[in-house]
């Protein structure tokens, strides 16, 4: 079936539809990893977002259940150079195209995904609409134009869960048996209780904590650090999620009333949130950072690590205050990538030491929280 | 940290001749890292045997060795080296891990002397430490017990008795990999006792060590590599995976391959990834690139780690051409203490060089085979590489990519069935070999499922549904008639990657015009190519660096210039007789248009070459080199209109077998036009020019069948040389010396047809031949080097050793050879370069071959001289002239100067990689690559070529002596020399009588065919250290082939020319006494320059 990526500007890229039949509407934007799309497709961070991915061959190892960031794929649509009509990995249980069919998420492929980066890379994040209605292209580039920008939107407290729930590493849902997610370090001394913010948290994130030998508690958005403080943790984290940090008053504040309370540690939205809290500005990138290989360096040990990615927004360093310390900049483009607090226990990065997809090279970053939390302790 | 600025000089080893395992990648690695060096103002010294590399051009490095690449002679340098660093400041520093297997070797060689700390120089780029952790198998098992990683189950084994009983304790098959060997050597897979006892015993002997690692198979397990790049600072970066299409049981270097991983989910990935950065943490390689190969189970996952090379590789090469990332450039920089993280990303010129490259695109590699070469060679794929070269397509998708690789690799076949043997199909799918690829798409063109291929192929069923796919396509486009082909349907075929001459195939179009038909049609319907950059980046940065290659998505990233602009067209895989003397020549063309104001843009498929480095040219095409795919190149940049011209004459002759097509295409050849190239290879047009200039050439003839074969042989007299037209390297070409030998080489597989007779020349018996080198500008010709052979005549001047200067031409033979060099190269209005090839019989010099193009010796001749030749040759096809290039050389009507000193070239062949294959030398090349002699006599610089091809000279011994009645007058006083240096002598019996007549002590030994002990028992017996054997003629050919065979086998020396056997004598005697000079080709030429002057 034909189907249709019509931009906001009216750039129209033809090609074949897979996965679901559907017609969506979101920021389009593209990631450069090479591998993880299912990690992609499943990351609530992709909320309202139609993802390009660079690398042209997709589907190739099909989907497996452990390899989903939560429960279901949150990306609008999926854009590719070629969609594989076959898996072909040992973890496999579904073919990539039935998963999202199933998931309702429209893929467009046959296109010249080099061509819509080029494009976004010169005119910045554009609106898109990915549709089978190939014949009024002026109706689709409309429907773009009037679908509602990101800036300005609270979306995570759209993707953020509705109840709290516990993350466990012994309960049976989290028992995979897939020796590639991380496990709870055997070694690991006694269990700390952290309560995890869910702006659009992946799970990766938990199980990184699990294996810290954390017992999370995922609470919605919008709870308050009364509420948080009377569960007693012995940190605080603030995940990622999609969209705009600056509506997001509500978590700004939480941050702000935490302060110094407790150990905090926030990922990429998390980051902003802290960023803006602190006192600081954010400011969103042309095209935002999507993908696997971006070099982080660290202003601390001076060393470099290759990190996951996945932003459109980011904080202004300059317009932090002398009680913020940038820990972490992005090499390619020297923004803001990490910062703590001088006196507060409380630190952030823009990227994902998560990985899932991307190296493990931050992995540190959550055995480095653990220790914030027991030095709390004492 | 920055640069290190304790060190003042480095010495980088370089890898030495071409040979199977070690090709032009490490003249790409070792360039590289000499330029970057260099740039940093560290002085720079560079040793390399091999004068075809460009890494050995005078200004790549400041002081360039072109000495034997053994520990005597590297010891040597870095003594000489060392004085002259006397009084200074700063260190001396040797780079082992850009040559190879090779420069990894010495090191370790040198390091374990004590020469290294007694000279107080320092390794960079990996230790000694490393080196050793990495390289010994056992070392290497241990450090990966100790951080967790997986491996085989292996046990290293010094004997055949402990062999058997290890792998009876792990099961059949078991792997046999000997330790430091290159590319594999002497390794393999055993499926019972027999084959253990055989290989083992081979693996024990080829190792330095004799020592072999036996091995638990992983055969059929999928195949990964990552290259990894670590700096100082304990930064570490993956450059590229790569995924195995033929999975484990195939040497990486004999596997087709693919970048980046495509079946890997990110999981295993990034354990893949985290295993890679440990293990060169563990083995502590502290600064620059290594790779690490993985094997993964596909049934669970289970990962092993195989190996990992401690240095830059073929992989690496590849890797960089992949990606972009020039891993040796940057290994370099971060061995003299740069970190990534202060180093510039070389193509984005924005984003810093910490990072991992994404590509979105697809690269396949395919090696290039020749065991057409070898007759009798085992076909079958192992752990020992047999391949001689690779070439590496892009493309937007795998399919896209892996049909351009297929064409890229001319192996003139035409369809997709070609040479298939049905009723071996399971055979020919099971067994890995070189035509593996066609049987795939036969299989599913028979109805074969992508489930039943992959049990029998243990290939990834992703890969082979790609295949399918493409065999699908061409079956559905073939159901469409031409005519009604629509745009879709086309865009979709050539999207697939689907040549115009696949698709001519499918429809079954034939004769000459087809071809053309297709791409007429092509371009009615609007189908053409696009061209999108390789950036490092799948586009997320902007990049300055135009690396193209072509696809057929929407939209081209990269519209022509205004500049006036020349397309050098490269010599694609390497293969033997065309090899990396010929991208030498395509980058000199790069280097001096560049300086002369032109946009040079390079189109060429191997990735191991300095021509696909894209700072060798402004534009690089990483592209086929097939027609369609070099006009599409080129009508993108001539549709700007700009001035354009095309060289055809420095690739070899894969260019030049597109010259005359892409002429009547219209595109603008510069240089000696394609008529006269057609004209020097149209036997009865070229007999006609010969005959008005009256130039002597052995009578010749023209066959279309074995009748006319046999009259021709019988007109032209035997024995008589028989061979194809329109070939290089002599490939399928015989010397028959009667009717039957005529008869079986016409029934053989050899194709001809009345476009392409075989030719049959009177063979001159006895010749001494001679290669001639020549610069032409139309009006003046200078000629460059005149060297003679040292090799019997009948030899494939490729596989001659020669001499320059000429050391017994006489001047009138010389002066002669001037004359019709000078006479040819104006009768064919050569503009470039042309190469002549004489035989001189009885005083008689007769003219054998001219090609007008650069020949294989362009490079020696250059660094002989100190002229580039192919920069001259470049200019002259733009216009410029001789005259105005050289008008010191052009007015004093001589020779380019040579010096005070004698360059003798020397062959290296890939026996060791053939068992079975008769060693024997004849009209058909085999050598694989050469080294270099340079001294100031005619004897050391023939015993330096001796040593740097791998045949050591003996020092104390036994000489053979079996010489033919022309050379009888001249073999006493040669024989007493010998005998004065304290050798015995042993020869047949007519030679023995004439030795002992004069005096000399000889013992007698029977011929091959007289009875035994013979000649070749001696041999075998190790009771002859040399062998001089001047050819007898037909009835001694035997002979000779039984002892040439013996002699490759026992690594003696043989010689079989009076003057290599004056020439040993020498070398012997100055190497008796035990000193070693060596000399930089720098000071050669200004004391050349100063003695002109």
């Amino acid at each position: 079936m034909q189907a249709v990526l019509a931009l906001e500007d009216g750039r129209i890229f033809r090609g074949k539809a897979f996965g679901a039949v559907a017609e969506r509407v979101g920021e389009v934007v593209f990631n450069t990893s090479l591998s993880g799309y299912q990690e992609i497709f499943t990351d609530p961070s992709y909320s309202g977002q139609i993802v390009v991915l660079t690398n042209p061959h997709i589907g190739n190892y099909g989907t497996s259940p452990s390899d989903a960031e939560s429960a279901r794929p949150y990306i609008e649509g999926l854009v590719t150079r070629e969609f594989s009509a076959v898996s072909s990995n040992w973890r496999s249980t579904e073919v990539a195209d039935e998963y999202l069919e199933r998931s309702g998420v429209p893929v467009i492929a046959e296109i010249d995904t080099r061509a819509v980066v080029r494009h976004l890379r010169a005119n910045g994040c554009l609106r898109g609409v990915i549709s089978t209605a190939v014949e009024d292209i002026p109706a689709l580039v409309a429907k773009a134009l009037a679908h509602k920008k990101m800036d300005g939107t609270d979306l995570a407290s759209v993707v953020s869960t509705k109840t709290a729930y516990t993350w466990d590493a012994s309960e049976a849902k989290n028992q995979t048996g897939d020796k590639l997610l991380p496990a709870a370090d055997a070694a690991a001394k006694d269990t700390l209780h952290v309560v995890a913010y869910d702006y659009g948290i992946k799970e990766n994130i938990l199980r990184m904590l699990a294996r810290e030998n954390c017992r999370v508690t995922v609470v919605p958005a919008r709870t308050s650090a009364a509420d948080v403080l009377a569960m007693e943790p012995d940190g605080i984290f603030f995940s990622n999620g999609p969209g705009d940090p600056e509506p997001l008053d509500y978590a700004i504040a939480n941050v702000q009333a935490l302060q110094g309370k407790k150990p905090m540690f926030g990922i990429c939205l998390g980051h902003q949130i802290f960023g803006l809290a602190l006192g600081g500005k954010t400011y969103k990138l042309k095209f935002g950072h999507h993908g696997g290989n971006h070099p982080i360096k660290n202003l601390e040990t001076g060393k470099v690590e290759i990190t996951a990615q996945n932003h459109n927004f980011n904080v202004d360093p300059a317009s932090l205050p002398d009680d913020v310390v940038p820990t972490h900049v992005n090499l390619n483009d020297d923004t803001l990538a990490g910062l703590k607090h001088k006196t507060d226990p409380m630190f952030s990065v823009q990227y994902h030491p998560e990985a899932s997809p991307g190296p493990h090279d931050s992995h540190y970053l959550f055995k480095q929280f653990r220790s914030m939390m027991e030095d709390w302790k004492k | 940290m920055p640069r290190r600025n304790d060190i003042a000089k480095i010495l980088v080893i370089g890898s030495g001749p071409i040979v199977i395992g070690q090709s032009a990648e490490f003249d790409y690695s070792g360039t590289q890292a000499c330029k970057a060096l260099k740039a940093e103002g560290y002085e720079v010294v560079l040793v390399n045997s091999n004068p075809a590399s460009i890494m050995t051009d005078p200004d790549v490095a400041d002081r360039t060795y072109i000495e034997p690449l053994t520990p005597a002679y590297v010891e040597e340098i870095l003594r000489v080296e060392a004085e002259m660093m006397q009084g200074r400041e700063g260190k001396f520093a040797v780079l082992p891990t850009v040559g190879g297997q090779t420069a990894l070797n010495l090191a370790v060689d040198l390091a374990d002397k004590g020469v290294l700390d007694q000279l107080g120089i320092e390794l960079i780029g990996a230790k000694l430490e490393a080196i050793k952790k990495a390289e010994d198998r056992l070392l290497f098992k241990d450090a990966m017990n100790k951080i967790g990683l997986d491996m085989p189950k292996s046990a290293l084994i010094t004997n055949i008795r402990d062999g058997l009983e290890y792998a009876t304790k792990i099961g059949f098959p078991v792997v046999i990999r000997p330790s430091f060997t290159l590319g594999g050597s002497g390794g393999g897979i055993a499926y019972n006792r027999e084959e253990l006892m055989e290989i083992l015993s081979r693996g024990l002997d080829l190792s330095p060590v004799h020592e072999c690692l036996l091995e638990e198979s992983v055969l059929g397990w999928k195949e990964y590599e990552l290259e990894v790049v670590r700096d100082l600072n304990d930064n570490v970066v993956i450059i590229c995976s790569i995924e195995n299409f033929d999975p484990m049981g195939v040497h990486t270097g004999d596997s087709i391959t693919v970048a980046p991983a495509q079946t890997l989910t990110d999981r295993e990935y990034q354990a893949m990834r985290d295993a890679a950065i440990a293990v060169i943490r563990e083995i502590g390689v502290e600064t620059g690139g290594s790779n690490v190969q993985f094997a993964v189970n596909p049934q669970n996952g289970r990962m092993t780690v195989i190996e990992m090379n401690p240095r830059v590789s073929r992989s690496s090469a590849l890797a960089s051409k992949a990606t972009g990332f020039p891993i040796a450039k940057i290994a370099a920089r971060l061995a003299v203490g740069y970190t990534l993280d202060e180093l510039q990303n070389d193509i984005t010129k924005a984003t810093p060089a910490c990072f991992e490259p994404t590509i979105d695109y697809v690269v396949v590699k395919i090696p290039k085979w020749q065991f057409e070469k070898f007759s009798g060679a085992n076909e079958t794929l192992g752990p020992q590489m047999k391949s001689v070269g690779e070439v590496m397509a892009i493309g937007r998708t795998f399919k896209e990519a892996m049909m351009k690789a297929v064409r890229s690799l001319e192996t003139g076949k035409k369809g997709t069935n070609d040479n298939i043997d049905p009723r071996r199909l399971t055979q020919r799918l099971v067994t890995p070999h070189p035509e593996r690829l066609a049987y795939l798409r036969y299989a599913f063109d028979v109805g074969k499922t992508v489930r039943e291929v992959a049990q029998l192929t243990g290939m990834d069923p992703w890969f082979l549904d790609q295949m399918k796919q493409i065999s699908d396509e061409l079956k559905a486009v073939g159901e469409v008639k031409p005519e009604a082909m629509d745009t879709a349907t086309m865009q979709q075929a050539k999207r697939m990657g689907i040549s115009d001459e696949r698709l001519a195939a499918v429809w079954k179009l034939e004769g000459k015009g087809a071809v053309a038909s297709v791409a007429e049609l092509r371009r009615k319907l609007g189908v053409k190519p696009v061209f999108k950059m390789v950036d490092t980046c799948a586009g997320e940065f902007d990049s300055s660096t135009p690396y193209l290659y072509s696809c057929y998505d929407e939209e081209d990233e990269m519209p022509p210039t205004a500049k006036r602009k020349v397309i050098i067209l490269g010599s694609g895989p390497n293969r033997i007789g065309q090899g990396i003397e010929f991208d030498y020549c395509c980058c000199h063309a790069a280097f001096a248009l560049r300086d002369d104001g032109y946009e040079t843009i390079m189109v060429n498929c191997n990735p191991e070459t300095v021509s696909t480095d894209y700072d060798t040219s402004d534009r690089l095409y990483f592209e086929p080199l097939t027609l369609e795919d070099v006009l599409a190149v080129y009508e993108h940049e001539a549709s700007g209109g700009a001035e354009i011209g095309m060289i055809v004459q420095f690739g070899g002759q894969t260019p030049l077998n597109l010259s005359l097509p892409l002429k009547a295409a219209g595109v603008p050849i510069i240089g000696t036009s394609p008529e006269s190239i057609e004209l020097a290879e149209d036997r009865k047009r070229f007999q006609k020019l010969i005959n008005e200039l009256e130039i002597p050439q052995p009578p010749g003839a023209l066959a279309t069948s074995v009748e006319e074969a046999l009259a021709g042989a019988k007109r032209v007299e035997y024995p008589v040389l028989v061979r194809p037209s329109y070939v290089l390297g002599g490939r399928a070409m015989v010397i028959a010396y009667d009717d039957a030998e005529v008869v079986k080489y016409m029934s053989s597989a050899i194709e001809y047809s009345q476009e392409r007779p075989v030719l049959i020349d009177h063979f001159l018996e006895d010749a001494q031949e001679v290669d001639v080198d020549a610069l032409c500008d139309g009006k003046d010709v200078i000629i460059a080097g005149i060297m003679q052979h040292i090799e019997e005549a009948g030899v494939h001047s490729g596989d001659s050793s020669c001499v320059l200067p000429a050391v017994d031409l006489s001047p009138e033979v010389l002066e002669t050879i001037r004359v019709y060099t000078r006479k040819l190269a104006l009768a064919l209005n050569v503009i470039g370069l042309c190469n002549l090839q004489f035989a001189i019989q009885r005083g008689k010099v007769f003219v054998i071959e001219v090609n007008p193009r650069a020949s294989r010796t362009v490079p020696y001749v250059s660094k002989a001289t100190g002229v580039q030749l192919a920069k001259v040759a470049a200019r002259l096809m733009t216009g410029r002239t001789l005259k105005e290039l050289l008008p010191e050389e052009l007015a004093s009507g001589k020779d380019l100067g040579t010096g005070e000193h004698f360059f003798v070239k020397s062959p290296v062949f890939p026996w060791g990689k053939f068992q079975g294959v008769d060693p024997v030398l004849g009209p058909e090349m085999k050598s694989t690559g050469e080294v270099m002699g340079v001294a100031d006599n005619f004897g050391e610089a023939f015993a330096k070529a001796q040593t740097a091809a791998g045949l050591h000279l003996p020092l104390e011994g036994t000489v053979f002596f079996s010489v033919n009645d022309r050379d009888k007058e001249n073999v006493l006083p040669l024989a007493k020399r010998y005998v004065d240096l304290g050798f015995r002598l042993v020869a047949t019996h007519g030679t023995a009588a004439l030795l002992e007549a004069g005096g000399l002590q000889v013992e007698r030994v029977y011929k091959v065919n007289e009875g035994r002990p013979n000649v070749v028992d001696l041999i075998k017996g190790e009771r002859i250290q040399l062998i001089v054997n001047t050819p007898q003629g037909q009835e001694r050919v035997f002979d000779d082939q039984a002892i040439r065979g013996a002699a490759v086998l026992a690594r003696v020396p043989t010689i079989t020319t009076m003057a290599a056997a004056r020439a040993a004598v020498e070398g012997i005697e100055s190497m008796q006494s035990g000193t070693r000079r060596v000399e930089a080709l720098q000071s050669l030429h200004a004391r050349r320059l100063a003695v002109a002057v």
